[in-house]
């Protein structure tokens, strides 16, 4: 259990950074999802929820979801159901229950880089930028493999509106539970695609060799990029082995499912119509 | 740390410890309903409303619900009563221990979602574990209470 010695609700954003940088044992507090099963001693615990990090705003160039939006805020908020092929609202569909989804934030999602983040995997396959209040707005590729140094506070996810068509696959050993394998695909209108996988276990990566040979229309050759380019660790929901084998299948589904969608003109290749039932 | 916040319709000013949890909390207030069921935030035993939306009190620190509602079963009772007839007729309690969450987001579903589908009722409810019933005569509880609804 995380133990917390003081409660504060910040009333601005100077002041939670203050706090933050006041002591190595202040957090800032998202859902506090971690609060059973995290060992960790905490000073000062940083709440956001007084700020107004809540929402989600469409704007027309582009879409703005709060760091204190939940998990479930972003489940049913309408313009993420519709935009992208909805893949941000279904990424989060699986994980653990609607009470779960409640509490849990945008922001500690993104901000912590868990691996085994669906959100994560479905927003690295779309132009999306993280905004953070001291070292301001940055992509997200960028801030998942070289955050600042210093620690910061995340204010917003932003998703540039770029027509783009999504589609998103994870593979779970039971409903409800931690993603084994995520995978999502995205092109913009421009023809630019891309490729995330997540819970490799380690955090969700784009593949620019698949990437490539999707731009080229080959399916398949990228869904074997996937599986031969990207690291993939065991862990106890599956193996190296397995995770890159699901790799190169839930690519593919992702593949079929953007063509189907109008991407590419079809060709004549039967499609299993089992393959979306796993 | 003093805390005040809505119990039920019932304002309350407490003094609690910064890492306190709501399910803590919620049992030193006599909310006997609310339960500690793995107390890792996963099976919905301890769900309650913070706001009117279902939550985990098991992972919810009791700071957060400074200044807001919180719902217990003990606090819809009148609510839940046809509910619960459904639950019992149908055999869905066994050993009743998870009974009170699962009315609770079964609750604040009906209320969210006008009409609600099969699909859509397990979907909602997929964070509720039961080990006693397989959930089929639970999903034939809501059924014949979503029909009764409907009827009114």
């Amino acid at each position: 259990m995380i133990s917390i010695q003081e409660y504060r609700f910040a009333e601005s954003l100077d002041e939670a950074l203050a706090l933050l940088d006041a002591g190595k044992r202040n957090r800032v507090i998202g859902g506090g999802m971690w609060l059973r099963l995290g060992h960790a001693g905490v000073r000062t615990a940083i709440d956001l929820s007084r700020l107004g990090l809540d929402k989600i705003e469409d704007a027309e160039g582009e879409v703005s979801i709060g760091a204190m939006a939940s998990l479930r805020d972003v489940e049913t908020a309408p313009c993420l159901r519709e935009l992208f092929g909805g893949v941000l609202s279904e990424s989060v569909k699986p994980i653990v229950g609607v009470q779960f989804r409640n509490m849990a934030t945008v922001g500690a999602s993104v901000y912590s880089r868990y691996g085994f983040s669906d959100l994560l995997t479905a927003l690295l396959a779309l132009d999306a930028a993280v905004v953070l209040h001291r070292a301001g707005e940055m992509p997200l590729d960028e801030f998942l493999r070289n955050p600042p140094e210093k620690r910061d506070i995340l204010t917003a996810v932003h998703i540039r509106k770029d027509g783009r068509r999504a589609a998103y696959r994870s593979f779970r050993r039971s409903k409800t539970d931690f993603g084994v394998l995520n995978v999502c695909m995205s092109v913009s209108t421009e023809g630019d695609w891309r490729l995330s996988v997540g819970a490799r276990p380690g955090r969700a990566t784009r593949c620019p060799e698949a990437e490539a040979l999707l731009a080229a229309g080959d399916g398949a050759g990228a869904a074997k990029a996937a599986a031969e380019n990207l690291t993939y660790g065991s862990s106890l929901r599956g193996s190296a082995d397995y995770r890159r084998h699901l790799a190169e299948v839930l690519t593919l589904r992702c593949w079929d499912a953007l063509r189907e969608d109008g991407a590419e003109a079809r060709d004549s290749e039967p499609t299993d119509a089992g393959r979306d039932e796993a | 740390m003093t805390l005040n916040f809505a119990l039920n319709g019932r304002k309350l000013s407490r003094e609690i410890a910064p890492d306190e949890t709501l399910l803590q909390l919620l049992r030193d207030c006599g909310m006997h309903s609310v339960r500690s069921g793995c107390d890792t935030s996963n099976c919905g035993i301890c769900t309650v409303w913070v706001d009117g939306k279902p939550v985990l009190s098991c992972g919810y620190l009791a700071a957060r619900v400074e200044g807001r509602a919180v719902t217990t079963l003990e606090g819809v009772k009148d609510e839940a009563e046809a509910l619960m007839r459904c639950l019992a007729a149908e055999g869905a309690d066994q050993c009743g221990y998870c009974s009170p969450g699962f009315l609770m987001c079964a609750l604040a579903m009906f209320r969210e979602l006008e009409n609600p589908g099969d699909a859509e009722m397990r979907a909602y409810l997929a964070g509720n574990l039961c080990r006693c019933t397989g959930y089929a005569s639970q999903m034939r509880a809501l059924a014949k209470y979503a029909e009764g609804r409907r009827s009114k």
